[in-house]
């Protein structure tokens, strides 16, 4: 468990709201499908505890951001607890991605200024 | 409390919601590990792998739900009562030792704040002062002297300082029998007419004197206290414009004070204009020192301005009257407010460092029970802390249940305190300011704070010695005892040593007032003191307005008094020892040469009849007492005591030499024993005068017997009342109670003293034996004496055992046996003997030394302070 906690720290806080947000732009899917997808797509890079999503989800519902209800999956037979954007939630993550564009953008000023230059 | 419910639901709702969503989940990932390869158990280790703890994921999400503080604190108060529920013998005697502590200290408080911090009843009091006469001689620096009726007028006439002077004096009136009611003495004081105006205060009912009724030539005026009106006249408002007699003079009642108004002092019952009751010639003279003055300071001026302008005034009359060697050169001033809790202040601090020191006491004795409990517990919290229990929240759980055990001691302590008032109220209502003494905001928040503090106090003692650097030592001695671990003993060790060191201090302290006291009680007052009874009794001038009918009064009573069966001897005396200074003469000796100018004699003096030496036992040293033959002006007889005799004539035979006063030339016919005037006074010169001479009308009878004394009080009213029905007596008290009554400051600061010093004491007990206890049951000591403790254990002797480990723990207490370096509790000791000497200077000294009193009890806590500190080393 212990190797893993570097790349957990590496998340910035309150990046991880903004990737489940993103992640829950496609359409309403459940803490395992997030973990999953977040994993998939950043290939393999964050390899976050699924776990730390679940205090994160609920942070968000607490905010109003998604809201949550128990849904059969279509593939298998049980019920699981899925997580829907709500109208402000979308707000939240355009609010979210510009102020994270401004932050790169201004890291990499700092970081590659010989790009600029050129 | 639904809302407590509501929350409750849904929290468990919310609960199992997480788990279920938790539980779904984890299967989710190991059917896809199994889908992967992975086979059986290996899968499942794998899920929880990759999906992290779910114990700390459950907890780190329910805490984004929670109330968060709130609920925590709700969970540490639920945690905290469920811990002490289990443990109800050590609860029980922490609360009980918080409630006494505190309880002593918000009672103390409530009364120092009623009477020593809140400010005077009266308009603007910080601008009022009360002002004295100073150095009659040019190095004196006597205490505060009362002010001549000539020095106020010249004061009052001249000074730029003040807005206005005002003059009090307290004396007693015969208020006369009315519809029915028997005639009684009152506690009275004469106002000048403005005294009211400049405390500045308002009759609740009627009007205020006014110039016009404070001069000889006005008819008399009367203002009542709320008490008397009630009490006497139904408080029935008619009473306005009747009149009373006082002292068989006619007098208007104008107006009734309001109830709290008690100046200037709270057994005073009536106020009279002083220029109107007072002879002129009092009020005229510098040398006739009897009044009190109050001023209220203008605006702008200071204290020590308004002294230095009425000094001036002061050292121009004294050049005036250089011929007169008693009239005073300077003024002095002090607060009102000062003067008028000047004999409680002292005693009222030192009994607040008592309490102080007890709630430390009880304070280290709960930390001490805390700790005693953590070493016991110490695998639980190890245990705790092995599963992830933050530091943090452990401190915040002893604290949590420190402030528990504190909030319950205060809320009794509370209770305690209200039930000690009351009970003091009951007792003392002779205090000054005792009636502004209740339980308001301010002590409301006082107990908070000391509850806060205590618990802060203990709490962090007991959270601190739980270090959480050796868990893994404390998990591996699940098999062993705990008897090698060494670190907490010496905490604890250190902790008790404290207490019994405080103990100590507050016993020597005790022991030292209680010591004076009893010495104080058998002071030889030069007279006897059983078999005596006194009463006393005054006839008004205005009835008795000629030396022979006062003479004539007095004798036929002493007759008729002396005659009744069981009487072995009667007197009278304007003063019996032990009733107060009384007044003082100046006299010079006819047959010495004149002493140079602005110099002159004074003792204390007394009228007494021939038979008052042999009724109250004062021995006749030398001659005789007065001749019974020579009365009124022909009565030119003095008695001396022995240190008139010893101070003004060393080398000669007094015998035979004549005292000149006001004029009239006495010899002097004996020399009587010495006696104090009061209880804790050296004895002075007394020149006693005949009361034969028809002069003085109040004063003392005395009635000695060897029957029951009590039995004397009725027939001597009857005669009284036969001679004159308006004649009230009072204060009939055996010598024995006015003795008692005179000391009862003393007595009441030593009970209370010693019943702090026992408390500790009994605190200090708590705290060896409890701890003691607490820890034995936890740790089974039969590991460290084996035989001892297991040859008692196999008797049932359960008490011996923890008697024993008491016993021992206080003699290596004492002893410092251990380790030689460790003496704290003899250190504590010597400290408090050296704090001793000067609490005894301060009790076997005369009052005027009552300065050292404060300085004592600095180095009584500095001691206590210096014990510590050398216990930490």
């Amino acid at each position: 468990m212990a190797k893993q906690a570097p790349q957990r720290v590496g998340l910035l806080q309150g990046t991880l709201d903004m990737l489940i947000l993103r992640t829950l732009l496609y359409g309403p899917a459940h803490g395992h499908q997030i973990g999953k997808h977040i994993q998939r797509t950043t290939n393999e890079f964050l390899q976050m505890q699924h776990g730390s999503l679940y205090p994160a989800l609920h942070r968000l519902e607490k905010r109003g951001w998604v809201v949550s209800k128990w849904e059969t999956a279509p593939d298998r037979n049980r019920e699981f607890k899925y997580y829907r954007l709500t109208d402000k939630g979308r707000k939240q993550l355009v609010t979210e991605e510009s102020q994270w564009k401004q932050m790169a953008e201004a890291v990499a000023r700092v970081m590659w200024p010989a790009r600029e230059h050129n | 409390m639904n809302w407590w419910h509501i929350n409750r639901w849904q929290t468990k709702k919310r609960d199992a919601d997480l788990e279920r969503e938790l539980r779904s989940d984890l299967e989710l990932e190991e059917e896809e590990q199994r889908d992967s390869g992975i086979s059986g158990e290996e899968a499942r280790y794998a899920a929880l792998r990759a999906f992290g703890n779910p114990t700390l994921i459950r907890e780190q999400t329910r805490a984004i739900w929670s109330w968060n503080w709130l609920e925590s604190l709700a969970r540490d108060l639920r945690f905290s009562l469920r811990t002490l529920r289990r443990t109800p013998g050590f609860t029980v005697i922490a609360v009980l030792v918080m409630a006494l502590g505190i309880g002593a200290n918000v009672a103390l408080f409530t009364v120092v704040r009623g009477v020593l911090l809140k400010p005077l009843p009266f308009q603007d009091p910080n601008r009022l002062v009360m002002l004295y006469e100073a150095d009659l001689y040019e190095d004196d620096t006597a205490g505060f002297n009362v002010v001549s009726g000539g020095m106020y007028a010249e004061w009052k006439n001249q000074n730029l300082s003040y807005r206005s002077l005002a003059l009090a004096q307290d004396i007693r009136v015969g208020l006369s029998g009315s519809g029915g009611q028997l005639p009684e003495k009152l506690n009275s004081a004469l106002f000048s007419w403005d005294m009211l105006r400049t405390l500045g205060v308002q009759p609740a009912l009627g009007r205020d004197f006014t110039e016009a009724d404070d001069n000889p030539a006005a008819s008399g005026t009367v203002l009542l206290s709320w008490g008397l009106w009630k009490r006497r006249f139904g408080g029935d408002p008619a009473i306005l414009n009747q009149t009373i007699d006082l002292d068989a003079q006619p007098h208007t009642v104008i107006g009734v004070m309001p109830a709290w108004f008690d100046f200037p002092d709270p057994s005073t019952q009536l106020w009279t204009p002083v220029y109107h009751d007072k002879p002129e010639a009092t009020m005229l003279s510098f040398s006739n020192h009897q009044f009190r003055v109050v001023g209220r300071l203008k605006p702008g001026v200071s204290a020590s301005q308004g002294v230095a302008d009425l000094s001036i005034i002061s050292q121009r009359v004294h050049n005036e009257h250089l011929n007169d060697p008693f009239v005073f050169r300077s003024a002095k001033s002090r607060p009102l407010l000062e003067h008028i809790v000047g004999e409680i202040k002292k005693p009222l601090y030192v009994l607040l460092e008592a309490t102080c020191c007890l709630l430390l006491i009880a304070c280290l004795n709960v930390a001490n029970l805390l700790v005693a409990r953590a070493a016991a517990r110490r695998k639980e919290l190890a245990i705790r802390t092995a599963l992830g229990g933050g530091w943090l929240r452990l401190i915040g759980e002893r604290l949590m249940e420190c402030l528990l055990l504190s909030a319950s001691g205060g809320a009794l302590g509370l209770l305690l305190a209200l039930a000690a008032l009351q009970w003091l109220m009951q007792t003392r209502h002779d205090m000054s300011r005792i009636e502004s003494v209740h339980i308001d905001g301010v002590v409301a928040a006082f107990t908070v704070g000391v509850i806060i503090i205590c618990a802060l106090f203990s709490g962090l003692i007991a959270a601190f010695s739980i270090s959480d650097k050796r868990i893994l030592g404390a998990l591996h001695e699940a098999t062993r005892s705990v008897g090698g671990d060494s670190a907490r003993p010496t905490l604890r060790k250190v902790l008790l040593t404290l207490e019994v060191g405080l103990t100590v201090i507050l016993l020597i302290g005790a022991g030292l007032l209680l010591k004076s006291y009893e010495r104080l009680r058998s002071a030889d007052m030069g007279c006897i003191t059983q078999d005596v009874i006194s009463m006393h009794l005054g006839i008004p001038d205005a009835r008795y307005p000629t030396s022979a009918q006062r003479a004539n009064f007095y004798d036929t009573l002493l007759d008729r008094v002396g005659a009744l069966p069981g009487v072995d001897a009667a007197g009278f005396v304007t003063s019996v020892p032990g009733q107060g200074y009384g007044m003082d003469w100046s006299f010079s000796v006819v047959e010495h040469p004149p002493l140079p100018q602005g110099s002159g004699l004074f003792a204390l003096s007394r009228w007494a009849d021939p038979k008052y030496f042999r009724a109250i036992g004062i021995p006749i040293l030398r001659g005789r007492t007065f001749d019974a033959g020579k009365r009124l002006d022909a009565a030119n007889e003095v008695v001396i005591s022995q240190s008139f005799a010893a101070q003004y004539f060393p080398n000669e035979d007094p015998l035979g030499r004549h005292l000149r006063v006001r004029g009239k030339d006495f010899v002097i016919v004996g020399i009587v024993g010495d006696t104090r005037y009061a209880i804790g006074e050296t004895p002075r010169p007394v020149q006693y005068y005949p009361l034969d001479a028809g002069v003085e009308t109040v004063g003392t009878l005395v009635i000695r017997s060897s029957h029951d004394l009590e039995q004397f009080a009725l027939p001597v009213q009857r005669i009284v009342s036969e001679m004159d029905p308006d004649l009230p007596v009072s204060d009939v008290l055996t010598m024995n109670q006015l003795l008692g009554k005179s000391t009862l400051d003393q007595s009441f600061n030593t009970a209370l003293l010693v019943a702090f010093a026992t408390l500790s004491l009994v605190l200090a007990a708590v705290g060896l034996f409890g701890v003691d206890v607490v820890h034995r049951n936890a740790t089974d000591d039969r590991n460290r004496h084996p035989r001892r403790a297991g040859r008692k254990a196999r008797t049932g002797d359960a008490e011996g055992v923890a008697g024993w480990n008491a016993a021992r723990g206080l003699g290596k207490l004492v002893v410092g046996t251990r380790k030689p370096a460790w003496k704290p509790a003899s250190c504590c000791a010597i400290c408090s003997m050296g704090s001793s000497r000067s609490i005894r200077r301060f009790m076997l000294e005369s009052p005027q030394r009552c300065s050292q009193w404060p300085r004592s009890h600095v180095s009584f806590l500095h001691g206590a302070h210096r014990a510590s500190i050398r216990c930490k080393h």
